[in-house]
């Protein structure tokens, strides 16, 4: 059973009588939210009344439910504590489901409050009413609709547990209009008792041992690392065991910041448009260890072909990840944390120079390179340019496409909990709002969103979001005028047959539109101009900041895993025959 | 191959549509699935039979762990077991052929549970299979609507002490 009581409020008396809506705010002060991402709508206006009156409780005002959700997911990414979401009933609700499954894929801890018709007309078809629960029961990791006002406060207390704890997940709380208004009794103490649900933290001490000694006898060995890494607090445990074992680290999308990248051992990233050296390396080890990553096929490839030579570790904290696509030799349930500390006990150094200096000649000889096909801007050019001016405590939200592959493979992360991206839906219109997220919850740290001018579009409402709350995020809006990865992928594999993939007859000036927003707005098409440009709007603090650069049309990301084929065989720039010779 | 899964967890609200969810949205098969009411622990124990080999059951079983009103699941295929589903069949029954049905019904130690002028219903009892001939039997008469149960499956006196294939996860 687990227990928890949660601290409360001095003042409050036993069980002391008041609304639903009331009862609904204390408890979520209570369970540690300082900001809520939400919008108003009918069923909602007695639980906004509350929060009228509750000045302590930060509520940002998106601008369209989905912007609520993927807000949420990006304080929830750089604070590592549930995003709270209260949106309408209906479309309010219905808005959300994007965000949603995009925080479900990515392990982001949630939990959506969405308001609902009063319960006696729940399936009646009343106005505003959608069954949230029902439409979001498979992207959630579990849901309640309150009935009872007596239950609003365990229902708090459980959904913050179950989003937060084990493998983190969207929770989604239906509300009822009539028990918002309802009388009940708030009480000074509450538990959580959920039998069904006792995630493992540590892991079986056999089983670490087993690791240990699989390790002990690796050659080759290679370390991947994905985001539960970063969920579990544990890159600074896995760095030293890198660094103890001297084996190499390549992570995932949402892994990097999990490992530097500015160290030694780092391959950066694997799979579709991860370092060909990366990919090299997980085929030819002889021991691989896998923390905190479930072998997505955007990792793997080609199953048959992955990783083929290697005994398999496997740590991580949902049972159902484990032997689920690979099988593991050692399977380890539990945290990453506990677990690479024990094993940090239990292992010796490695001498893996062999190792080492064989993928030192790779890096050397398969370095990530483009080519521009036009005389605009080259966008890992930008991208460099950007991230050496931001530095390494900087957040960066990225969008999904090219734009995100480039953001991955150049920015160079250094960090955890410094990478916000839809690594498992893929969700274009993420990185606005996810950035505003970020800002709010670590004010403290510079902000980038890095767009592309489709994804930007898709959420670019909520400028207004970050121009009503003055939140100082640097958008780095890469525009090649193209859906731009779905344009590579006609590119190399449809012929060139661009089939409603050109954005560029409709795009809008988005220096206009920016600035009609209330947002500093400039335009780069020189690559003179990069550097000035970007520390102009670093002396812009008060607003967001836009930064269109204009970027050649047809450059791909490149190396690249074409679907279905092994991740050896990676398709390469043609510039990379100039590196070899 | 068909297996036989015990599944006891907390009948809370959406506790049901999630278990069956499961199965459609990962494309896992239900072939059938039996429910009782609330025991006075609080558990309800649901009966299900899918297809599938050790893997994609492993799969199936960490999965239905995953749902947080899920208590426990027992894999009962390998596991001695007492196996059991129930199905009321009306045959199409004219004076005429009313004995023979009855007799027929006999062989299956099935019930006779209803009798009208123009059809008789049996209630017959049994494994999967003895159902399905069961009905093949009847089909000449005329079988007018069959309702049947999904398995309902207990583990026998001494298969508890060796515990079979029993599977829980979390141990691993």
């Amino acid at each position: 059973m687990n227990v928890k009581a949660t601290p409360k409020a001095a003042a409050v008396s036993a069980a002391a009588a008041k609304s639903g809506a009331e009862i609904l705010i204390q408890s979520l002060i209570d369970e540690g939210t300082d900001t809520i991402f939400g919008y108003p709508g009918g069923v909602l206006l007695g639980i906004y009344d509350v929060l009228y009156r509750t000045p302590e409780l930060k509520h940002i005002l998106v601008r369209h439910e989905q912007g609520a959700a993927h807000a949420a997911d990006g304080y929830a990414r750089v604070t590592g504590k549930p995003g709270v979401v209260l949106v309408t009933s209906g479309p309010g609700a219905t808005n959300t489901v994007t965000g949603i499954a995009t925080a479900y894929m990515d392990s982001v801890p949630l939990v959506v409050l969405t308001g609902q018709v009063s319960s006696t007309a729940i399936g009646q078809d009343a106005f505003q009413e959608a069954d949230i629960v029902g439409i979001t029961r498979p992207i959630t990791k579990h849901s309640y609709l309150i009935r009872d006002v007596e239950k609003i406060q365990e229902t708090i207390a459980e959904a913050f547990h179950i989003a937060a704890t084990g493998r983190p997940g969207p929770v989604l709380i239906d509300l009822p209009v009539d028990v918002m208004r309802a009388t009940g009794s708030y009480k000074p103490e509450s538990c959580v008792s959920l039998p069904g649900y006792q995630p493992r933290d540590t892991g079986n001490p056999p089983q670490i041992e087993k690791a240990a000694r699989l390790l002990s006898t690796a050659e080759r060995p290679v370390i991947y690392a994905g985001g539960g890494v970063i969920t579990a607090e544990a890159s600074t445990e896995l760095t030293l065991l890198a660094r103890t074992l001297n084996a190499p680290v390549a992570t995932t999308l949402l892994g990097l910041g999990a490992f530097p990248e500015t160290d030694p051992l780092s391959l950066g990233m694997l799979g579709m448009h991860g370092q060909w050296t990366a990919n090299t390396a997980v085929a030819e080890c002889d021991v691989l260890l896998a923390v905190g990553a479930r072998f997505d096929d955007r990792v793997t490839g080609r199953l048959d072909r992955f990783a083929t030579k290697a005994r398999v570790i496997h740590i991580d904290m949902d049972p159902a990840s484990i032997s689920k696509v690979i099988t593991a030799h050692v399977p380890i349930v539990g945290h990453a944390r506990p677990i690479l500390s024990a094993l940090l006990e239990t292992v010796t150094p490695l001498n893996t120079s062999a190792w080492l200096s064989q993928i030192a000649a790779w890096k050397k000889e398969h370095p990530a390179i483009t080519q521009p096909t036009d005389k605009r801007l080259s966008a890992p050019d930008v991208l460099r340019q950007v991230a050496d001016i931001m530095g390494h405590d900087t957040i960066v939200a990225t969008d999904v496409g090219q734009n995100q592959m480039f953001a991955a493979q150049y920015w160079g992360f250094t960090r955890p909990r410094t990478l916000l991206s839809s690594g498992g839906l893929g969700t274009m219109g993420y990185g606005l709002p996810a950035a505003i997220g970020a800002a709010i919850g670590r004010p403290d740290c510079p902000v980038v969103c890095i767009t592309g001018d489709g994804g930007f579009q898709m959420n670019i409402q909520e400028l207004a979001t970050a121009v009503h709350y003055g939140l100082p995020v640097l958008i780095v809006l890469l525009n090649n005028g193209y859906l731009g990865m779905v344009r590579q992928w006609q590119d190399l594999f449809f012929d060139k047959r661009y089939a409603h993939t050109d954005l560029d007859p409709g795009n809008p000036d988005f220096i206009r539109l920016a600035e009609s927003f209330g947002a500093w707005a400039k335009r780069v098409t020189m690559a003179d101009q990069v550097r000035p440009v970007i520390e102009a709007a670093l002396e812009v603090v008060d607003c967001p900041r836009v930064i269109e650069f204009v970027v050649s049309r047809e450059e791909n990301v490149m190396p690249m895993v074409p679907a279905g084929a092994a991740t050896t065989d990676m398709l390469e720039s043609e510039l990379i025959k100039g590196v070899r010779s | 191959m068909k297996r036989t899964l015990a599944v006891w967890f907390q009948n809370r609200f959406s506790a049901i549509p999630r278990i069956t969810g499961l199965f459609s949205g990962r494309g896992f098969v239900l072939e059938s699935i039996c429910i009782g009411s609330e025991t006075e622990d609080g558990l309800t124990r649901l009966t299900l039979t899918t297809r599938g080999d050790d893997s994609l059951i492993e799969r199936i079983v960490k999965q239905l762990h995953r749902l947080i009103d899920v208590i426990q699941v027992v894999d009962l295929t390998g596991a001695p077991s007492v196996e059991r589903e129930l199905a009321l069949i009306k045959v199409q029954s004219p004076n005429r052929t009313q004995r023979e049905i009855v007799q027929l019904a006999e062989v299956f130690r099935g019930r006779i549970v209803d009798m009208g002028a123009r059809s008789v219903t049996v209630e017959v009892t049994g494994r999967s299979d003895k159902i399905d001939a069961a009905i093949d039997r009847f089909k000449p008469f005329g079988v007018i609507e069959v309702s049947r149960t999904g398995t309902a499956a207990l583990k026998r006196d001494e298969a508890c002490e060796k515990a079979g294939r029993a599977v829980v996860v979390g141990m691993v």
